[in-house]
């Protein structure tokens, strides 16, 4: 009996093949193309709520609401101009007032065109860091230069959107540890029946001074081997599904789908899978098969 | 050491009661041969279970290679039973192995080289006069020479102690006589030689083995001399 991973011919032998024992490769062929579409879908929400974080830290929105025209207008050039003087302040841009009526017309209808509707002034303001001071010293510039301007942080209103995508990323995090348990669970399972089923040739292996270490090789091998198999397949079929809802996703051509790409990173990961699920299925077998023979003599 | 077993008092009883095995006492000395007789059913397969670890005894003790074999550790087992050549009753060979598999057995597991198994195997083959079943399965082999298959297992990897149970019962006077040399020969390399056997023929093949006989669990011993190392020779 040799040590090495790779079984020597002869210990091949040693345990039947016939009786269909590599369903179990089929059954990890399942557990890791389930698992690695919950790691993709937890990985790309990742990435989403990464680029909401980048995108959104930092970035403000002032309206100047005052509703007479003429006190708008003074105000809102008074802010710009005040914010485009902070050193904190990256880009001010004040946001084009025909374009704002062009988007609140499905709410406002044709009206939204009545130049005595006040519409608020509108500025989109990126800030170089996101801390709570500068802001707050943003706030005050603001409202001394425009007396009637609101500040609101994007976060908290796209906030929802990332807690969503946070919880999204917990639940396939997971889904993706159940299904590793799940895999010891069958691998355990399958140790146990392979015992009994092969119970004769081990008496005989033990009589002849065979060590459970050297038993349990023979299973843990053979199982590592069959979730590593079963595994590449369930990776490539899932890795398969994950490219073509890619090709989808990039066809709607927004810019939360630019965050659902998965990055080299997230493939290295992805790919890690199989090899990881191979390793706890050697691990679960071999103690599974060592606390078996431990009752035995 | 001169005695290479020693039993003191060993009873052995199964879950269905009575003693099977009480009141033990001999000692085997390293390098004899021994016969174990008695009627079916007096505990000679018993016996020979205690003798290589494949049972513990309910009482008494047993001493294996100098070390007290009754509290011996899970952990030592293997290295003992290597020391041990069995030949069992029921055979207990690998049905899906071939012959060639079954008695290279022993020495995979005990880590000898692939290169060094083949020609020791096949030695072993020709010895027991298979060397044409190579690749024969046991249960395409006849009860005779599947027994042949299971000695040439016991043999290969030179035990100390070769136990074997009724090893002559499936074959013909001739193959017999054959085996029992072989064990002979063995016996004269040095390996301590206990084989049981009904066979009152076989007996008389080896004039130098001492005589052991059970009666319902108890040596029967009338001229004291098991007790104690035997002896030169009993009959
Ligand atoms: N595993 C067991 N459980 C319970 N009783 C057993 C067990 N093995 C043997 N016995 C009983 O112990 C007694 C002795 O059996 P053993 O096999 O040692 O006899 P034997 O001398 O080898 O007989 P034979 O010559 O027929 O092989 C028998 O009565 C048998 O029923
Ligand atoms: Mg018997």
């Amino acid at each position: 009996m040799t040590m090495g991973i790779i079984a020597s011919a002869a210990d091949r032998r040693l345990l039947d093949d016939r009786h269909g024992t590599r369903a179990m490769a089929w059954v990890m062929a399942i557990m890791l193309f389930l698992t690695v579409l919950a790691a993709a879908l937890g990985l790309a929400t990742l990435g989403v709520a990464a680029v909401l974080d980048r995108q959104l830290a930092g970035r403000l929105t002032v309206q100047v609401v005052a509703p007479a025209e003429s006190v708008r207008t003074r105000e809102a050039a008074a802010a710009l101009a005040a914010l485009k003087r902070l050193p904190e302040v990256r880009r001010a841009v004040a946001v084009d007032p025909a374009h704002l009526a062009e988007m609140l017309r499905p709410w406002l209808g044709t009206d939204g065109a009545d130049p005595d509707l006040p519409i608020p002034a509108m500025m989109d303001v990126d800030l170089t860091q996101a801390s709570a001071a500068t802001l707050a010293r943003v706030q005050a510039v603001v409202r001394a230069a425009a007396p009637s301007a609101r500040v609101d942080r994007q976060e908290s209103w796209l906030g929802p959107v990332r807690s969503v995508m946070r919880m999204l990323s917990g639940m396939a995090g997971g889904l993706v540890l159940l299904m590793a348990g799940a895999t010891a669970a069958v691998v355990i399972l399958a140790a146990r029946a392979g015992l009994d089923t092969h119970s004769d040739t081990i008496a005989v292996l033990h009589m002849l001074g065979s060590t459970d270490v050297q038993v349990a090789r023979l299973f843990q091998r053979r199982i590592g081997l069959d979730t590593l198999l079963g595994g590449l397949v369930g990776m490539a079929a899932a890795i398969g599904v994950v490219l073509l809802v890619g090709v989808q996703l990039d066809a709607l051509g927004s810019d939360l789908v630019t965050g659902l790409q998965l990055g080299v990173r997230d493939w290295v990961i992805l790919g890690c899978l199989p090899i990881a699920f191979a390793i706890l299925a050697t691990l679960a077998a071999r103690l599974a098969v060592l606390a078996a023979l431990r009752r035995v003599l | 050491m001169a005695n290479i077993v020693q039993f003191e008092n060993v009873g052995l009883r199964y879950d269905t009661g009575q003693e099977t095995l009480c009141d033990l006492s001999f000692s085997l000395s390293r390098g004899a041969f021994y016969f174990l007789t008695g009627a079916s059913g007096a505990g000679k397969t018993s016996l020979l279970r205690l003798l290589y670890l494949s049972q513990r005894p309910t009482r008494g003790s047993i001493r294996l290679f100098g070390e007290d074999a009754v509290t011996l550790p899970r952990a030592r087992l293997p290295g003992f039973r290597r020391r041990i050549g069995v030949v069992f009753q029921d055979f207990r060979l690998v049905p899906h192995l071939s012959a060639f598999d079954n008695i290279a057995l022993p020495l995979r597991v005990s880590g000898v080289p692939e290169r060094e198994v083949a020609d020791p195997v096949r030695e072993m083959l020709a010895w027991v006069g298979l060397s044409d079943k190579t690749d024969a399965r046991p249960p395409t082999l006849s009860g005779g020479e599947q027994q042949r298959v299971a000695i040439a297992r016991a043999v290969i990897g030179r035990p100390e102690i070769l136990v074997a149970d009724e090893p002559t019962g499936n074959v013909d006077p001739d193959m017999a006589e054959r085996l029992l040399h072989l064990f002979d020969s063995l016996n004269r390399l040095g390996t301590t030689v206990v084989v049981a056997t009904h066979d009152f023929h076989t007996l008389k093949r080896i004039p130098h083995a001492h005589m052991m006989r059970l009666d319902k669990g108890r040596l029967v011993d009338p001229t004291g001399s098991l007790r104690f190392p035997p002896p030169d020779t009993v009959q």
